[in-house]
């Protein structure tokens, strides 16, 4: 299943950058969003998949029962979602307000932010 | 000696502030300071020409074998009394030169940077510590000819001298640590010592070439000699002290301290004395060319730097007691030269030759001292520049090479000089008396007092040479040759070959005077230094340069998004790829049998929702499949054990997709801005960037899971934080402040996003 996985990662990087490249502001906007999936999921990768097992310890014991789920690439994870999401809030009332400002959603045109 | 170096460098920062509060009282202490390095030095002949070496070290950044040391010999000792002589001499001269400028502070403070930073290169032992020093003298170079920032010519001119010095202080460095790796020592006293591992080295080659580079750039050497004559834009006490009499002798100097251990071989030789010849001819010729009196003295001064240079390349006996004596008898007569050009620029306003004449009548004294100058500079007895160029003659008569050859472009060359001597220093004084424009209340006493004493120096150790042969040619020449040398220098010595050629010179040179004019119509012709000289050369590359880095900057720096995403792109696909495809080759892929159905449909909507928002021809839609992306990676995080994730990623996606619907309304149609090619070749590199990440996720994943991290966190969580959700635990206990770290990110971002959406311009910026 990794190796299917790391397909998806690829097709999210590469689907993110394509939108990323594009003049429209509104596709920057949903490709930073993909490139984020990707990265979080090439993490999530990292800490190999594991079926089942989250890393919670049991009432009755001391330590997760083996197997469980690697916790390191969840927590950077989980950073990252929250983070990513500030990054997008930001990057869409930014644009909005450019958008409003300049009026036009074309990134070749906005090449200075002098109103005339 | 360390407080000798860095008195200057200390000083140099309060003359400004003193300047502006006791003016006259500056004036005097510039004076003091270089007159009493000068008495000091002087003092130090006595115990220097007995055979002893000063020296001092004081450690700097010991663990890179860079120290302060300094060693005073023979020949740091010639160049210290140089400095601070003619330092002092020129400090008085331009209190008068400059009186009433307001930048005086500012040229008093770069003066003596440059004074503090050559006597340092002279005296340092540590050739890291030379190198420093020798930037140094560059860079206050480039502060005095562009004093006059002002004009654009003086501002061209520093940036000339200074680039070409500068590519000269690069080969110097690099010469000097392949040196320091031959000998095993920075320690120019140590190098010494090693001279035999040194000649033997496979770095000799490249260390010599180095070396010789730095110095002709330095010392003006063809083909770097045309930024000596430009640097003519500085002021006159500039020129007299930087550009004739030391810091253009700085390559001179590492030259001679540089022979004892290079020295010898053909390449060393050979370059330098032919280099030095063709340099000697060529300025002697383009000084007759000249008529700016500064030119025409800037000229003569390349052509003698070099006859300084073939003398050291000769390296003989006779060779480097010309050698040390010329240097001694140019630094006196040229520096008063200067000075005096200074004072007719000063007075009059006119550098042009051909109109000054009869200002012997205006400015006697001045017009006597630039006689006795320039009888100096024609090598006429009974004067010391007689006695250089009996040296001279002696030293080609005995040249083990080419010594026909030699003499006759010697011969040539002071003939030229003879007559550079008569135009300079007899032309602009005799003749119909000039009526200048202003009425002239005399030159001040300050102005004078500099050519006085250096001309009358020059006949003074003309009458009585063992006044300084003994003290301070012979132990110069003795720290050239590494031993001991007595040298007894003598005005006359009777009927000798060396005599009837100054003889014949003197004749040949006042005939060049006589015809001067037709001479230089002769040398205008042929001169095709202007249309394919060195100087052309360097505008070409500077000009290249600056086009250069436009273009460059016009392709790379577009203003365009999408193409700086794709040069990121594509410079990443290139070096990461090619790196990927080294170490892995072509990955064979493994695990497909380990695959559950409701697993790889989730893989595959995430997949077909991606297709879809690429190609999404409406917002709506895209938001949608953007949403489904991100609810199939809840699915997945569900599956693999993180539920925590998997809650997250869910209210995430939901107030997203809100957010953008929220934005939504406000944008005008989808529109598609690109050209089908734009497309292609963006799809392109995407897809290129998405098999390299997917390459990336298999080659890191291929190799089987170690963590120690991972597995202490799990062991701990519970029994150091009591906490059973591990993912929890590393957030808010073990790694609390990458999350206190994320919660203020969270922060910034909403005020910023609040500032954006409450805060509204009045109107006039939108």
């Amino acid at each position: 299943m990794q190796t299917v996985m790391a397909f998806v990662v690829g097709a999210l990087y590469a689907a993110g950058l394509y939108l990323m490249m594009r003049r429209s502001i509104f596709k920057l906007i949903i490709g930073l969003a993909l490139l984020s999936h990707g990265s979080n999921l090439f993490l999530f990768l990292m800490g190999y998949l594991t079926r089942g097992g989250p890393p919670i310890t049991p009432p009755e014991a001391v330590r997760p029962v083996a197997p469980f789920a690697d916790p390191l690439p969840q927590a950077l994870i989980l950073t990252a979602i929250v983070i990513g999401f500030g990054v997008q809030a930001f990057a869409v009332v930014l644009i909005r307000r450019a958008h409003e400002t300049l009026g036009t959603d074309d990134l070749d045109k906005m090449q200075s932010t002098d109103v005339d | 000696m360390l407080i000798a170096v860095v008195s200057g460098f200390v000083f140099s920062l309060a003359v400004p502030l003193l300047h502006r509060t006791v003016r006259n009282v500056t004036d005097w202490l510039v004076v003091l300071l270089p007159f009493s390095l000068f008495i000091y030095f002087s003092f130090l002949t006595q115990p220097i020409a007995a055979g002893g070496v000063l020296s001092s070290s004081h450690a700097w950044a010991p663990s890179v074998g860079v120290n302060l040391s300094f060693v005073l010999d023979g020949l740091s000792l010639l160049f210290a009394i140089l400095i601070s002589g003619i330092g002092a001499l020129v400090f008085l001269y331009s209190s008068g030169y400059f009186k009433g400028h307001s930048g005086l502070g500012r040229f008093y403070a770069y003066l003596l940077i440059f004074m503090a930073s050559m006597l340092g290169l002279v005296l340092s032992d540590n050739v890291i510590a030379l190198f420093i020093f020798w930037e140094l003298t560059s860079l206050s170079s480039y502060l005095l000819i562009g004093f006059d920032h002002e004009r654009s010519s003086a501002r061209s001119a520093a940036r000339q001298a200074l680039l070409v010095t500068s590519v000269g202080g690069l080969a110097l460095l690099a010469g000097l640590l392949l040196l320091g790796e031959a000998g095993g020592s920075f320690e120019l006293s140590q190098l010494l010592r090693e001279r035999e591992a040194i000649r033997s080295h496979r770095f000799y080659v490249p260390i010599v070439v180095l070396i010789m580079v730095a110095a002709f750039t330095k010392s003006a050497q063809f083909p770097f000699h045309f930024w000596l004559p430009n640097a003519m834009e500085a002021p006159a006490p500039v020129s007299t002290y930087l550009h004739s009499a030391t810091m253009v002798k700085a390559g001179i100097y590492l030259l001679a301290r540089l022979s004892p251990v290079l020295g010898g071989a053909r390449i060393w030789q050979g370059t330098i004395v032919v280099v030095g010849a063709i340099t000697m001819l060529i300025g002697a010729c383009l000084a007759i060319k000249e008529t700016d009196i500064k030119r025409i003295l800037a000229y003569s001064t390349v052509s003698i730097l070099g006859v300084l240079t073939f003398l050291l390349g000769l390296g003989t006996r006779a060779a480097v007691e010309a050698a040390v004596a010329y240097l001694f008898i140019h630094a006196l007569y040229k520096a008063g030269l200067f000075l005096v050009a200074g004072i007719i620029d000063h007075e009059t306003g006119i550098r042009d030759v051909t109109r000054l004449s009869g200002l012997a009548r205006i400015m006697p004294v001045t017009a006597l001292a630039a006689a006795v100058a320039g009888l100096s500079m024609a090598g006429l007895p009974p004067l010391f520049g007689f006695i250089g160029k009996e040296l001279l003659y002696t030293a080609t008569l005995q040249a083990p090479l080419a010594n026909s050859i030699l003499t006759a472009a010697v011969l040539l060359t002071s003939a030229l000089l003879v007559a550079v001597a008569g135009i300079v220093s007899l032309g602009p004084f005799i003749g119909r008396t000039m009526t200048l424009s202003e009425k002239h209340g005399g030159v001040p006493l300050t102005m004078t007092a500099g050519p006085v004493v250096l001309a009358g120096l020059g006949l003074l150790i003309g009458l009585l040479p063992n006044l300084v042969a003994g003290r301070i040619v012979s132990s110069a020449v003795g720290a050239v040759l590494a031993q001991p040398a007595a040298i007894k220098l003598a005005l006359l010595h009777g009927l000798t070959v060396q005599l009837g050629l100054s003889g014949l010179t003197f004749a040949l040179g006042v005939t060049a005077y006589l015809r001067r004019d037709a001479l230089r119509r002769a040398v205008s012709r042929f001169d095709l230094g202007t249309a394919l000289g060195p100087a052309k050369g360097y505008s070409l590359t500077l000009d290249g340069m600056t086009a250069l880095a436009r273009l460059q900057t016009r392709i790379l720096q577009s203003g365009h998004l999408h193409i700086y995403l794709f040069i990121i792109l594509a410079v990443t696909v290139g070096l990461v790829g090619s790196w990927l495809v080294r170490y892995y080759g072509l990955m064979r892929l493994e695990g497909w049998a380990d695959i559950r159905f409701y697993e790889f449909l989730t893989a595959l909507v995430i997949v077909a929702a991606t297709i879809v928002i690429v190609r999404a021809s409406s917002r709506l839609f895209s938001v949608v499949a953007l949403g489904v992306v991100g609810y199939s990676m809840g699915i997945i995080y569900i599956i693999f054990g993180a539920p925590d994730l998997a809650m997250t990623q869910f209210s995430i996606d939901t107030l997203t997709v809100i957010l953008l619907l929220l934005v939504l309304y406000r944008l005008p149609r989808y529109a598609r801005y690109s050209t089908t090619l734009e497309r292609l070749r963006d799809a392109a590199i995407a897809l290129a960037v998405g098999v390299l990440v997917t390459g990336l996720t298999l080659a890191a994943t291929a190799v089987p899971p170690i963590s120690q991290i991972s597995s202490y966190f799990a062991e701990n969580s519970y029994l150091l934080a009591k906490g059973r959700n591990v993912v929890n635990v590393i957030l808010v206990d073990f790694r609390a402040f990458d999350t206190l770290g994320e919660i203020t990110v969270l922060a910034v971002a909403a005020i910023g996003v609040y500032s954006l959406m409450k805060l509204r311009g009045n109107g006039s910026d939108g």
